[in-house]
């Protein structure tokens, strides 16, 4: 369903030049949820940017249900890949009421029957009708991180973008959201490609992960293997040890890898 | 050995008005702290960060912060004049935020604001001051020295910045750092190295060290004793290492909806809010 091969994105030029993502090659299957972590500045969300269209510049082919896209999509391409934002304090416009926010997408591609599609789509994610009329600051967290989801999904994609889409929550919310996108998954049957840096998020979402550091892929490995602690390249073991809680011993060990 | 506690809360209230009524956003707290690290963890909303703000008297009206007292080496906090207050707050007990980005001066360099902050309590000579500061960026592992008191606050990464923040408020060495999710805004091997520096100054100076987090299973790895809040009170209080083995419903529902490592759920459990838990729970008494 994607396939990026040998992907890389430069900002700058110059001696402020930053290769941000340098050679990245992975793939999703149908139906599949892989899983991107790092820490800040590996290049994660600039690979999820470069697949979602938001970015213009970048080398490499990206290849999206059997068709390589470049920068420039066409309406058909824009609709199959949608993507849900880290912050949903940022990410809806603070005076549109969530109906607008829903149908607007919705018209632009041209579907009809907009009303009940929006009610179906905010029934979906779990809100329901009673939230249409209301805006972004009547909503908690959770509410609004819902209400990006119904927006992604309003336009039908076969392939859903997560930027880290539960780290601006809490905990008990969290549950609440991965649930809902992995009940998603499975009555849509949605492609899945998930940034995060908890590595028990994408343990519990992900079939497959990679590994990033410095804008190349570092390993890629099964949730499986994630799961028994098997990561084989130093750098993903140590992220593992660091994400499993506060060890003194370890961190003198920690390099920069 | 049995030590006067560092610090003693006794029915700490935080209220603060609104259109519908006083919205009592810290209720009945009370906890005392001596030389170790106490976790205070809850959700958003829970009261944690305005407990910390209200010892320090951080709470601006119209908040109002009452208790039968807040004691901090014999003095009940809440009883001294604002000037008094200065002289506790930095040099004393001292916070360190969440992020660095908006704590530190951006039109200071990183040196002149540790040392400014040192001067400030202690009135040393600016040779002093600057020999100091270069110790105590040494002091939270910052390779070069030299070269990062000359930097902005712009030029360095997240988790220099919140080494920088911390190398500030430690300098007057004072005896007690509340650190309001001090690593949140770090990655996570980043955040250790951070948590290494607070813990062994717990350990070798006999710091008190109050941890306000989110994420309990830091929590339970790196503080000694916890407090879960939730409504603005304290519903349970453990060791940190039993924090597995937690009574109260409400952790035991946190914990629970934390995905982990190895596990095969194929749903995570949600929370189920029981109204009883937001109920008062009796005042402590002396």
């Amino acid at each position: 369903m994607i396939r990026v091969s040998d992907l890389s994105v430069t900002f700058g030029h110059g001696r402020t030049r930053i290769e941000a993502v340098r050679g990245v090659d992975f793939h999703v299957e149908d139906g599949e949820t892989f899983g991107l972590v790092g820490e800040s500045g590996s290049g994660k969300s600039t690979v999820l940017n470069s697949i979602a269209g938001l970015l213009d510049r970048w080398a490499g082919a990206i290849i999206l249900d059997g068709v390589a896209v470049d920068a420039r999509r066409s309406k058909a391409q824009r609709k199959l890949v949608q993507m849900v934002f880290q912050d949903p304090y940022g990410s809806l416009h603070p005076r549109h009421t969530v109906d607008r926010v829903l149908s607007e997408p919705a018209e632009i591609h041209g579907f009809d029957d907009i009303e009940r599609r929006v009610v179906q789509t905010l029934t979906d994610v779990g809100l329901g009708p009673a939230f249409r009329f209301r805006f972004p600051h009547q909503l908690s967290g959770g509410q609004r991180q819902r209400v990006a989801i119904a927006r992604a999904l309003i336009l039908e994609p076969r392939i859903l973008l997560l930027d880290e889409p539960t780290s601006a929550l809490d905990v008990s919310v969290q549950a609440e959201i991965l649930n809902l996108l992995r009940r998603l998954r499975q009555e849509r049957g949605l492609t899945m490609l998930m940034v995060s840096h908890n590595l028990a998020v994408i343990a519990f979402m992900c079939d497959r992960l990679a590994v990033m550091q410095r804008g190349r892929i570092v390993e890629t490995m099964t949730a499986a293997q994630l799961n028994q602690a098997e990561p084989t390249h130093a750098y993903s073991r140590q992220l593992l040890h660091a994400s499993q809680g506060y060890d003194r011993a370890a961190v003198d060990m920690f390099e920069d890898l | 050995m049995a030590e006067t506690p560092l610090l003693q809360v006794r029915n700490l209230d935080v209220t603060f008005p609104s259109h519908t009524g006083p919205i009592r956003a810290v209720r009945r707290v009370s906890f005392t702290l001596g030389r170790e690290r106490l976790g205070i963890v809850g959700e958003s909303g829970s009261g944690k960060s305005t407990t910390g703000r209200a010892i320090l008297r951080l709470i601006p009206p119209p908040g109002r912060v009452n208790a039968d007292h807040v004691l901090f080496g014999g003095q009940d906090l809440l009883g001294l004049s604002e000037r008094a207050m200065r002289e506790i707050r930095g040099q004393r007990i001292s916070m360190v935020m969440q992020d660095p980005k908006f704590s530190l001066n951006p039109v200071m360099t990183v040196g002149h604001q540790i040392e400014e902050a040192y001067r400030v309590h202690g009135g040393a000579s600016h040779r002093a001051a600057r020999q100091r500061t270069l110790d105590m960026l040494t002091a939270v592992r910052i390779r070069e020295p030299e070269k990062v008191y000359h930097l902005f606050p712009h030029q360095v990464s997240g988790g220099m910045g919140q080494r920088i923040m911390i190398a500030m408020m430690l300098i007057p060495e004072p005896d007690l750092l509340i650190a309001d999710e001090p690593t949140s805004a770090l990655d996570v091997t980043v955040q250790s190295q951070v948590l290494a520096i607070l813990d062994d100054l717990v350990r070798e100076r006999g710091l008190g060290l109050i941890f306000i987090s989110h994420d309990l299973n830091l929590v339970a790895s790196f503080c000694d004793r916890v407090l879960i809040m939730y409504a603005g009170q304290v519903v349970e209080e453990c060791r940190a290492a039993d924090l597995a083995q937690a009574q109260h419903p409400y952790t035991k529902g946190l914990l629970a909806s934390l995905p982990q490592i190895g596990d095969s759920r194929g749903e995570l459990p949600i929370l189920d809010r029981d109204p009883a838990w937001a109920e008062p729970i009796e005042a402590a008494r002396s």
